[in-house]
């Protein structure tokens, strides 16, 4: 008895998993998203709303994700960022943010096993933000991961974790601040003679365009990937929250009302949808900046 | 049989064609797409007809090996599949735009309704909590009629301070007639405190005073770190904080203005189009669909929609 229902499960599951790859199939006649972005906001809602334990909300969040990153890869998605953890969460309660690490930790080691979803479809994963803020045993996870990884090249998975926006912003400045006062003494220790340092022979109007804005986006902490198509913040929510403000200048903005725990199949295939009906316009846009 | 090699060979143009077809057609109704694709079949298959008597010839040959008919079949079925994948997507995005286009109804009757003050949720707007509105306009669709009766229903529902903007910077060029016809407003000044003022304080931006901004402020903050004689290596260590990069912005010319609670998207899609990065971190963006649309009930369901919202702040 018990092996005939597993078999009708399987049987299910395969019938599934073949209705969305024809989805699929149907969907990349049109224009499919280079890069998709994520903010997996509601794990705690969702949690409160099952009545499950304090940190049981985000385990299920991370199932979620990797079901999520499945249907991108396999639909063709090259690109996906997803927003872990920001600097504003290190506000909450020393426990919570413990246990989050925790969790984040863990994952990183499964993720980095044999079978998983990395391996499966060649993803090199980046942890993008300032890893200086997180606690000596993640960081070094986290380089590991990277490192681990760096050869693949299918695909990529950008992880936000310590990293907000405008802490990106002030830190790309800060880089090509140093990147120019390098370069500003190697050419006044060759002798160039410029005489930088005392100010002295630059007009205003070339002080004004020291950094340019090249060199600003060079140095952001997202600058291996291009600009996302869409960015899905979940649980209804329609604000950013720090979070790819810089980049998100032509992209689609999709708010479901699902929690992030909850997000399936339905919900990808809406924002893709949607994405397929003004991709003539944002590509406009994006031709003319 | 010829008939069917005919239809099968159309579909080889079929194929190219619809490659071709996104570029020609804006994304707006695919009902043009769909009787485009119909029509050029049916030109394509009468001209195929021509070629009938040289196509039968060619697969009556008896000399013609099993293998390359087997190759033959393989790649019209695939051109067959090909054609109806096409068909379905266009099916499936022109049932997503009656999906809309219903929607549209809804809304525009709900928003009728609420102009007419007979839902009674909207009726009372807790106003003071929009403190900065910002509203993002595309700047095909900006005309400045519709932008001053914007500005009227604003000014009647009691909105103080709103940024306008829009990408190539069109309403900016426009300001001094805009601040001419609409007399109920200043323009915004650079050092202006949010308190209740009797006009409206108007602000106006555009792409420039976003990326650009940022790199005149990274300038900014250069000069002041070669300024204050930097001989050792700062390498690793932060030398700039979050706060010195907001008043270098404020010094820099379209850097300067609050941040907005919330954002007013007027235009085809909810893309903020490049408004100032470091403005926007908690706005709540809200898409109302093209300017020329544009409803009072539709604002005021907006407005309500943000006043019921609460922010954790990341906490």
């Amino acid at each position: 008895m018990e092996r005939i229902r597993e078999r009708v499960i399987q049987i299910y599951g395969n019938l599934v998993s073949l209705l969305q790859k024809c989805i699929f199939c149907i969907l990349s006649v049109g224009p499919i998203p280079n890069h998709i972005a994520f903010i997996m906001d509601g794990n705690r809602r969702f949690a409160k709303k099952c009545k499950l334990m304090e940190g049981a909300g985000h385990k299920v969040g991370f199932s979620a994700l990797m079901s999520m990153l499945k249907y991108c890869y396999e639909f063709g998605v090259r690109y996906v960022t997803v927003y872990a953890f920001s600097i504003e969460n290190f506000k909450r309660s020393p426990e919570e943010v413990q246990s989050l690490m925790d969790l984040m930790l863990k994952k990183i080691e499964e993720i980095l096993k044999k079978q998983s979803i990395v391996n499966r479809y060649g993803v090199r994963v980046i942890f993008s933000g300032n890893l200086k803020l997180l606690s000596e045993p993640v960081r070094l996870a986290a380089e590991r991961a990277m490192l681990a990884t760096a050869k693949n090249s299918k695909a990529v998975l950008s992880i936000c974790v310590a990293y907000t926006s405008t802490n990106e912003i002030m830190h790309a400045v800060q880089e090509s601040c140093e990147e120019k006062w390098d370069e500003i003494t190697l050419l006044n220790s060759s002798g160039a003679g410029y005489g930088l340092i005392s100010l002295g022979g630059y007009e205003q109007d070339e002080m004004d365009h020291l950094i340019k804005l090249t060199d600003i986006e060079k140095h952001m902490y997202m600058a291996a990937a291009p600009d996302p198509d869409i960015i899905i913040r979940t649980s209804g929510e329609t604000r950013l929250s720090n979070f790819l403000l810089w980049q998100s200048a032509n992209c689609y903005l999709y708010s479901p009302s699902v929690l992030w725990p909850e997000i399936g199949f339905r919900q990808f295939l809406w924002a893709i949808l949607n994405f397929q009906q003004i991709h003539f316009y944002l590509d406009k846009l994006r031709k003319q900046s | 049989m010829f008939f069917i090699s005919s239809f099968l060979h159309v579909s080889v143009h079929q194929v190219t064609v619809f490659k071709l077809l996104p570029l020609y057609f804006p994304s707006s109704f695919p009902i043009s797409k769909i009787y485009f694709n119909l029509f050029f079949f049916f030109f394509s298959f009468s001209f195929f007809n021509f070629s009938k008597p040289l196509f039968s010839r060619l697969c009556l040959n008896r000399s013609m090996d099993f293998a390359k008919l087997k190759r033959m079949l393989c790649y019209w079925i695939h051109q067959i599949v090909n054609i109806l994948l096409r068909l379905t997507w266009h099916l499936l995005h022109f049932t997503i735009h009656l999906f809309y286009f219903a929607i549209n109804i809804a809304n525009a009757l709900e928003s009728h309704l609420i102009s007419k003050g007979l839902l009674r949720r909207y009726k009372s707007l807790h106003i003071s909590k929009l403190q900065y509105l910002a509203i993002v306009i595309e700047s095909e669709d900006c005309r400045t009629s519709n932008v001053i009766e914007l500005l009227q229903w604003l000014a009647d529902l009691g909105v103080k301070h709103v940024c306008l903007y829009d990408k190539e910077g069109i309403l900016k060029k426009s300001k001094d007639f805009i601040l001419e016809k609409f007399d109920g407003a200043t323009l915004f000044q650079e050092n202006d405190v949010l308190l209740d003022q009797p006009l409206m304080t108007l602000e106006f931006a555009s792409f420039s005073d976003g990326k650009e901004a940022v790199a005149k402020a990274a300038n900014v903050l250069f000069m002041k770190y070669l300024k204050s004689g930097s001989t050792s290596s700062y390498q690793g260590e932060q030398i700039f904080t979050e706060s010195q990069m907001g008043e270098a912005l404020k010094t820099v010319v379209g850097g300067n203005g609050p941040e907005p609670d919330l954002l007013l998207v007027y235009g085809p899609a909810r893309c903020h189009l490049g408004f100032p990065a470091w403005r926007i971190r908690y706005t709540e963006i809200q898409h109302m669909g093209p300017l020329k649309s544009m409803k009072y009930g539709s604002l005021i369901k907006a407005i309500y929609k943000f006043t019921m919202v609460q922010q954790n702040y990341g906490k």
